[in-house]
């Protein structure tokens, strides 16, 4: 089922923005601070108003718990604000589905192994470190299964080794199962993320769209200087490119 | 970890006997020689118990979900408006002469302030609603005060004032079963409204957006929280004046017991709040004092004050 958003303009924020999302990519979307990035992500969860669609349904016809079981967003900053076990909170991403206590602990139990972090489970969330909690948060989100997952960078406060960890499983989760599968959107700072770990890359300036591409074309050095205004050259081989100011 | 509910109601089992039997005439049920014993038992003794443990749990129950909804420890059901301005209405009664209308002046003063809190709010768009309810709801609260004020300094003769004065200060004595069948089932419904908003306070942990991406509708949930704790509060004022602090206090102290989910600490809160007030009641009637009992509701804000002051105290520790 397509996430696509037609001539998507939020005033002062995003300005006629067309794109069709498909299920099994990884898109990451890209662009300088103030770019409309969080805002696309927004609009495209259905927490912002705009010309939306999932399948053929707009999502603002979708009753919001319907909307909630097919997308799974997971926004930059969440701190909850009570010190809910790890568990308690993974559980709550099962809300939209109404379903049994037993399979909500059955899914959050699956959620939090297939992120390596079954043993947080009974550990208070504010007792987590950074790398820990965005696991949690993930799982989260994954314990919903939901077809989309819309992340806001969630890559941001992770070293070198979790973020590598994080960018497999979003990598996984894209392409895994053989019948409907799961569309992964991703705020990313990182152009080499995007670079070497994206099916396909958004890049946004300015509010508007100024790439929607494989990341080799859409991240070329001509757009990264058009784009951001610097001068850079993109080195190593395909899958570990890194760029070079 | 000790399971708060079976606890508080072993607690309730032991703590309703107490205040059926306690009160300046002691009933020993082991020696039924006291003079009016029925009568005391059941006019006075009963009709009390009944309506503390009917107020207690739901500003207890109110407490905990407020609490939730504001994601903050420091709210209180009576800090929002809904309290003063049902004791408002009570007291635009009580000046006016109409005292047999005051529990429904009580309560059309909740209801004003909940349809104000509602509007106000709720009109505000999907976001930021628990901000502009908390601001919305401190400014009614300052509204209603000055005008309770301006009617008690308009009062038309000493007596009025006193009487104002004196229902101000919240109390449980000489409650009869009219006034628990007036405060049980706006109590009750509002308690249920509260319950079924807990998977949505629940997911309201994780801020407002999240919340809405969980399939949360802001202005549903703000309208059961308006409605839910408008019933509950406005019943207890109605029924007793304006009792504070118990929706601050036990929350805080039973949410160590619990899994910290809004949704799990409403109904041990209800419990605990219930279990308060009665005791507290309890330790009024016994608590020898010049000129009659201490009010109820004086001895909850000089219990609960400074438990607020020590709450900020340990809050900004751990902030700094």
């Amino acid at each position: 089922m397509i996430l696509a958003a037609q001539n998507l303009t939020v005033p002062g924020r995003l300005s006629g923005i067309s794109i069709t999302l498909r299920p099994g990519e990884l898109t990451a979307i890209c662009g300088p601070n103030g770019a409309g990035k969080t805002t696309l992500l927004r609009a495209l969860a259905g927490l912002e108003p705009g010309p939306v669609r999932l399948g053929e349904t707009p999502l603002a016809q979708l009753p919001p718990r319907r909307r909630a079981q097919d997308i799974g967003y997971l926004p930059q900053h969440a701190h909850p604000a009570w010190n809910l076990t790890a568990e308690a909170l993974v559980r709550l991403g099962r809300l939209p589905h109404r379903t049994s206590r037993a399979e909500d602990d059955a899914a959050a139990l699956a959620a939090l192994t297939a992120l390596g972090a079954a043993h947080l489970a009974p550990r208070g969330v504010h007792t987590l470190s950074g790398g820990e909690r965005a696991r949690v948060a993930l799982a989260r989100v994954l314990a919903g299964n939901p077809r989309w997952i819309l992340a806001d960078e969630p890559l941001a406060s992770l070293d070198l080794a979790h973020a590598a960890a994080l960018l497999a499983h979003f990598r996984a989760l894209a392409d895994q199962g053989t019948g409907a599968k799961t569309g992964v959107v991703l705020v990313v700072h990182s152009l080499a993320h995007a670079m070497n770990h994206a099916d396909r890359v958004i890049v946004l300036h300015k509010g508007r769209l100024a790439a929607d591409a494989p990341p080799a074309v859409a991240l070329s050095e001509d757009v990264i200087e058009h784009v951001w205004g610097v001068r850079a050259a993109w080195t190593g081989p395909a899958g570990a490119r890194a760029l070079s100011l | 970890m000790i399971r708060p509910v079976p606890v508080l109601l072993a607690a309730l089992a032991l703590a309703i006997p107490l205040s059926l039997l306690a009160g300046q005439v002691w009933l020993n049920p082991l020696a039924p020689h006291t003079a009016n014993a029925l009568t005391i038992l059941a006019e006075l003794r009963a009709p009390r118990t009944a309506l503390a443990l009917v107020i207690g749990a739901g500003l207890g129950g109110a407490g905990a979900a407020m609490q939730g909804y504001l994601r903050n420890p420091l709210a209180d059901p009576g800090l929002f408006g809904v309290a003063p301005s049902a004791a408002f209405g009570a007291v635009l009664a009580l000046a006016l002469g109409l005292g047999t209308l005051l529990p429904l002046a009580a309560l059309a003063g909740a209801a004003a302030a909940m349809a104000a809190l509602g509007l106000i709010a709720g009109n505000a768009g999907s976001s930021n609603s628990t901000s502009l309810f908390a601001l919305a709801g401190l400014m009614l609260a300052s509204l209603s005060g000055a005008l309770t004020s301006l009617v008690i300094s308009l009062a038309p003769n000493p007596f009025a004032m006193s009487e104002i004065v004196t229902w101000l200060m919240g109390s449980l004595e000489a409650r009869a079963w009219h006034d628990v069948l007036l405060a049980a089932p706006p109590t009750a419904l509002g308690l249920v409204l509260l319950l079924r908003a807990g998977p949505a306070l629940d997911a309201l942990t994780l801020g407002e957006e999240t919340a809405r991406s969980l399939g949360v509708e802001p202005a549903r949930l703000l309208w059961c929280m308006v409605l839910g704790t408008g019933l509950v509060v406005g019943a207890g004022v109605a029924a007793a004046g304006i009792i504070g602090f118990i929706g601050l206090v036990v929350p805080h102290l039973l949410r160590p017991f619990t899994d910290q989910r809004p949704s799990s600490l409403i109904l041990p809160s209800a419990l605990g709040g219930a279990l308060l007030l009665l005791v507290a009641d309890c330790l009024c009637r016994l608590l020898p004092l010049a000129g009659g009992e201490l009010r109820i509701g004086i001895a909850l804000s000089l219990l609960g004050a400074p438990f607020f002051l020590a709450l900020l105290l340990r809050l900004r520790s751990e902030l700094a």
